[in-house]
């Protein structure tokens, strides 16, 4: 083999090389760090069973928020329309965050209480993000409950 | 009347970039002079027609002109005046226009600035941008009309979200439209190489400003944003890796690759197929941001209607200009006999070329963290979402390399250098950085390990381009002048360094507590006591609010009184967090409100959040770096070097 092409050889087993790592890499952090949603409803059914952090994505149930008096401990239930999960939270809500509202919370399930780490509600108050409203959709149509938002005319923060 | 006279405009314009996009291109490629003298009138009509309609949409806000839809609901008789100009780019509808409007007059500078270029060449550029115009104009024309009218007129507007009352914001979008937009002129450029066939390196060195300038106008753009961001959503983050603001940052990163291959292509001739691909590639992001931005397929902390026609015409757009453009790369990319002047395993070229693959591949990385949920959700794998995690992780992995070699580029020689020179010269500094970063290690209360990384990335940048100043500066006397290219870079990179304190300081450093306060108790945090006295109501413009008033005390002394506020916007009843910071240059207090727990006690968060300014002041240095580069003098002598490629740098700079 002549240098050129084995300078060039070394140079393409060299960036095999790299690319592997570079994916293997790739793909671990992403099988690590992402987070599927699920509705109550496919909680219960134990679709999420495997997943020990997702996100829980519903409506915050109406009558259901309390909180522990003096302290920023929360409890209210997520609701698909079909079933409700209860929450546990620690922390400063958002401020969009309300009753009958949609809510997007992370976090893992403890003893049939799902204990979220943040909780997402949006900027717009007739937006509902629209992952949350597809899986939804279903619930809505059987039980007859307004329909989600989404195509109202949003506005825009960035 | 107003409006139908902005919606003709409009559609003038629309036909006018038709225009500009249809006879310059076929007179360059057939040769008729008359043909190819349309672009520049056709650009100078366009950017009047177009900002003509943006005048008649603000005019529509300023006076309240609640018959227009679009105004209708993004505008309120109680907004303040100042936000009624900025509420014109407050949604989809108007931001789109901004977009035209910062097109045409790209184009209209691209028109007037362009004297020294062939005519074959000046037709193709604008000719390009002319076509980009006409797939803008077109969406907006016809699925984002502004000037729809409502009729009967409202008798009140729905106003702005009140997210976007804010002095940031009033230039974040212009700025970052500035950004993406710019990157048509490189864009424009590397198309209308391809149809000429050849890549004068003289052209090449007439784009660079523009490449430079539009890029330092992203930087800006950006980091109003992370700033805005930091401050207005009242969590104290600056960076959340949310797909809006990844949207932004893949053409940053392209882009940044981009300006280092067009230095090396315009020096040396090398990497010019790839330069061109960058350039079709850091266009095609900010395209591609558009879409992800606009067609609200992706689910963000932002807000983004979701209207499926829109996002089907960018799709659309989106395949015909990339599918177009990699076509006739593919058909037409320069052959690799044609590759520039050789170079060895160490150089400036190789460590340039590691730059930009470090580069592009954090882009891919984000790209790929971005589109995936997508892509699962296509494939119907179930509904994710991708982590800040998985950005931080590889954005650090990719990052850490590209640090490291920064301080090599500088002093390393074109073409062919020992490697035992440049690791002279930069061990000893190499040495302190070290030394530094082991005592920051022991200093640091908290996260000693990002503090020291910190300061050890941030000393090594600071100290070899510092290093690389005073070389060139000694030099100065055998008739080396240090160009504006230079100071450009040597600011650029110090950018880097000012950032990397900020980023990784502020994230080891940060300290932070949430809690329920009542009136007269104290939070004790990193030696200062935060005294809560209490909310108040008050009364602001076009809102209500709870106004908090926290006593800082430091030491037992009185430090600051902050005012966190509450507010309720009396149009659509939504609430927002106004956060209190106290600024200071080695950290900012940062206080918000949370909600009311009754009996007058608030739930509170407190941050103290160290460097966290370094953040942005870095950015600013590297938008002032892409500023000072596009000045300098060399890229205007583009007629007078008339001898080809690659023109007429000095042979290899020795650089002490």
């Amino acid at each position: 083999m002549n240098p050129v092409r084995r300078r060039r050889l070394l140079w393409v087993i060299a960036l095999v090389v790299a690319a592997g790592i570079a994916t293997t890499l790739v793909a671990m952090a992403l099988q690590r760090n992402i987070a599927y949603l699920y509705t109550p409803a496919e909680v219960i059914r134990g679709e999420a069973g495997g997943q020990a952090r997702f996100r829980l994505g519903g409506m915050v149930a109406a009558d259901s928020f309390k909180r522990a008096p003096g302290s920023l401990d929360v409890t209210f239930r997520v609701t698909d329309g079909d079933a409700q999960m209860p929450v546990k939270y620690t922390g400063i809500l958002p401020d969009l965050f309300r009753e009958k509202q949609a809510v997007v919370a992370t976090g893992r399930m403890e003893g049939g209480v799902f204990v979220a780490e943040t909780i997402l509600a949006k900027h717009d108050e007739n937006y509902m993000p629209k992952e949350v409203a597809d899986k939804m959709g279903m619930a809505h149509k059987k039980h007859d409950v307004a329909a989600p938002g989404g195509t109202s005319a949003a506005q825009e923060a960035k | 009347m107003l409006g139908e006279i902005g919606q003709v405009a409009l559609i003038l314009a629309l036909l006018v970039s038709v225009l500009q996009a249809a006879l310059p291109l076929a007179g360059a490629q057939r040769g008729v002079a008359p043909w190819m003298a349309v672009a520049r009138p056709a650009a100078y009509a366009q950017l009047l027609l177009v900002g003509f309609a943006f005048v008649i949409l603000t005019h529509g806000f300023v006076t309240q002109d609640f018959s227009l839809l679009y105004v209708a609901e993004n505008s309120n008789s109680l907004l303040p005046v100042m936000y009624r100009y900025t509420a014109v780019w407050g949604a989809h509808e108007g931001s789109l226009l901004l977009w035209a409007l910062i097109l045409a007059a790209w184009t209209g500078a691209v028109a007037r600035f362009s004297r020294s270029l062939p005519d074959t060449v000046i037709a193709r550029v604008l000719g390009v941008m002319g076509l980009v115009s006409a797939g803008f104009l077109a969406f907006l024309i016809f699925t984002s009309n502004p000037f729809l009218r409502l009729l009967p007129a409202a008798a009140e507007g729905r106003d702005l979200n009140p997210l976007l009352q804010d002095p940031g914001m009033i230039i974040h979008p212009p700025m970052l439209y500035l950004g993406y937009v710019g990157f048509s002129v490189p864009f424009a450029f590397a198309i209308a190489a391809l149809l000429d066939g050849k890549i004068d390196a003289r052209w090449l060195r007439w784009t660079r400003p523009w490449t430079n300038v539009a890029w330092a106008f992203l930087t800006l753009g950006i980091a109003l944003g992370s700033w805005w961001a930091y401050y207005e959503l009242g969590w104290g983050g600056w960076w959340f890796w949310d797909p809006v603001e990844n949207a932004s940052f893949m053409p940053w990163l392209a882009g940044a690759a981009l300006l280092h291959s067009q230095a090396v292509t315009e020096k040396r001739g090398s990497f010019r197929g790839w330069t061109l691909l960058l350039a079709i590639a850091t266009f095609s992001l900010s395209l591609l941001g558009t879409f992800l931005v606009r067609s609200g397929v992706l689910t963000s902390v932002h807000a983004f209607a979701a209207d499926p026609a829109r996002g089907l015409f960018i799709l659309i757009f989106l395949g015909i200009v990339v599918g177009g453009s990699l076509l006739l790369y593919a058909l037409k990319a320069p052959s690799s006999e044609d590759a520039g002047k050789p170079f060895d395993l160490f150089s400036r070229e190789t460590l340039l070329l590691a730059n930009n693959l470090l580069l592009s591949t954090a882009c891919a990385m984000v790209l790929l963290g971005t589109l995936y949920p997508l892509l699962a959700d296509a494939l119907e794998l179930g509904k994710i979402s991708v982590g800040p995690p998985y950005f931080a992780l590889m954005f650090v992995l990719l990052m850490a390399p590209l640090v490291l070699l920064l301080p090599f580029g500088p002093i390393t020689r074109w073409q062919r250098e020992q490697v035992s020179k440049p690791l002279a010269m930069l061990l000893p500094w190499a040495g302190l950085a070290i030394a530094l970063a082991v005592v920051a290690y022991f200093m640091a209360p908290q996260g000693p390990l990002k503090v020291a990384a910190g300061v050890l990335g941030a000393a090594w940048v600071l100290f070899g381009t510092a290093r690389f100043v005073w070389t060139r500066v000694r030099s100065q006397s055998n008739g080396q002048r240090f160009t504006a290219e230079m100071l450009g870079m040597t600011l650029a990179h110090f950018g880097v360094a000012v950032f990397l304190v900020g980023a990784l300081l502020t994230e080891g450093l940060t300290t932070q507590r949430e809690l329920a306060v009542a009136k007269g108790q104290t939070v004790e945090l990193g030696g200062y006591s935060f005294r809560f006295d209490g909310a108040a109501h008050s009364q602001g413009p076009n809102y209500e609010a709870d106004r908090g008033t926290v006593t800082v005390f430091k030491d037992g002394k009185p430090f600051t009184v902050m005012h966190p506020e509450k507010r309720a916007y009396t149009s659509g009843g939504q609430v927002m967090t106004e956060a209190a910071i106290a600024r200071g240059v080695t950290r900012d207090l940062y206080v918000a409100l949370g909600e009311p727990l009754g009996e007058g006690s608030w739930a509170l968060r407190v941050h103290i959040k160290p460097f966290v300014r370094w953040i942005w002041a870095g950015a600013l240095l590297m938008m002032l770096g892409g500023f000072v580069t596009a000045t300098d003098r060399r890229f205007r002598r583009v007629a007078e070097a008339r001898n080809p490629l690659p023109a007429n740098e000095p042979t290899p700079e020795p650089a002490r």
